[in-house]
């Protein structure tokens, strides 16, 4: 399954939640937020998400700013 | 006088310190003794796509009692700034937002109509919205009627450290607008931030006169000692100023001399 993650093509292998997709990449949940598809996906929704071929997912976070 | 309290309030939320603190372009090491030696309680930061995992971050940074001030940096009008306040606010848990619109990434210059659009939408929901702006006074009114939480006029550019370039035009807003008037960008030495203080500004934002110090933390401290100075000689008042002739402060009589009195 291809979705795009942050950006970039991203090809999954299996079927995967948003939770997967967090844990797979490393991300902290308490420091980021997800939307799939330009809708924000609340932290206790990540484990009941499912990803669907297509699906557009941002993954962001805080940096330095002024 | 200096003990006596003197706070001020966003959204409903109070606060004594006046320097709210940009954690941008320095190391997220040194960002904890910035934060201390500013006294800030107030810090702004930026909303971008995560590195995977693994790498620091600037929460790990931040002391918790600090009020997150995410920027709506990068967005280019305000359906933009309004998903990244969203995304934001999933994060920090808070409802305050600064909102900042650019289509210029020569001059960085803020888009006050479409931030007036941001505010308004953005106040509906409950945010503690804080727009940064060009100091135009009709549109600090309007943001004010969209409901603002305080106006942040730029002194100049931001980055390039060149002081109170807008003075006569901010002068006006914290005339004019009932609400906090923060000077954010351009202020480059404590001296500019001291003046904005004299002026009537409730708070002054700064980051790059900070980041591009010769020793960031002594400069954040700096920049506290002067925020906390240009806060006290406006509750003073300001001295008067005499054009015409001077003005003697020690007595024109007694002098040791015979021809008594002034020459």
């Amino acid at each position: 399954m291809n979705i795009r993650l942050n950006g970039k093509p991203c090809e999954l292998e299996a079927p995967m939640t948003v939770a997967g997709l967090v844990e797979a990449n490393g991300y902290r949940p308490e420091l980021i937020a997800v939307e799939v598809n330009l809708a924000i996906i609340p932290k206790n929704a990540y484990s009941t998400t499912e990803l669907s071929e297509g699906d557009v997912v941002e993954i962001v976070s805080f940096m330095g700013g002024g | 006088m200096n003990q006596m309290k003197d706070t001020w309030k966003l959204g409903g939320h109070e606060f004594t310190s006046r320097f709210i603190l940009g954690s941008g372009k320095y190391s997220l090491e040194l960002i904890r003794a910035c934060v201390e030696n500013a006294g800030a309680q107030i810090v702004t930061m930026a909303l971008r796509r995560a590195n995977e995992g693994g790498l620091a971050n600037i929460l790990d940074y931040i002391p918790k009692n600090v009020t997150m001030l995410p920027n709506t940096s990068g967005a280019r009008n305000a359906e933009e700034a309004i998903r990244i306040a969203h995304l934001s606010r999933e994060i920090s848990g808070s409802d305050f937002i600064k909102i900042e619109i650019m289509r210029d990434t020569k001059y960085l210059l803020p888009d006050n109509q479409e931030t007036i659009r941001a505010v308004d939408a953005l106040a509906k929901e409950g945010f503690v919205v804080m727009p940064y702006m060009y100091p135009d006074l009709n549109c600090a009114r309007d943001m004010r009627d969209a409901g603002a939480a305080c106006i942040m006029p730029l002194g100049a550019p931001i980055g390039t450290n060149k002081g109170l370039a807008t003075k006569e035009f901010i002068k006006i807003l914290i005339r004019e607008i009932d609400l906090p008037i923060i000077v954010d960008a351009g202020i480059g030495r404590p001296s500019q931030a001291c003046e904005a203080m004299e002026m009537g500004a409730a708070a002054v934002m700064a980051n790059t006169a900070i980041a591009t110090a010769g020793n960031i933390q002594v400069m954040a401290e700096a920049f506290k000692k002067a925020i906390e100075a240009g806060r006290l000689a406006y509750r003073s008042g300001l001295g008067r100023v005499r054009e015409d002739r001077a003005d003697a402060s020690s007595p024109l009589t007694g002098f040791l001399r015979d021809d008594e009195g002034e020459a």
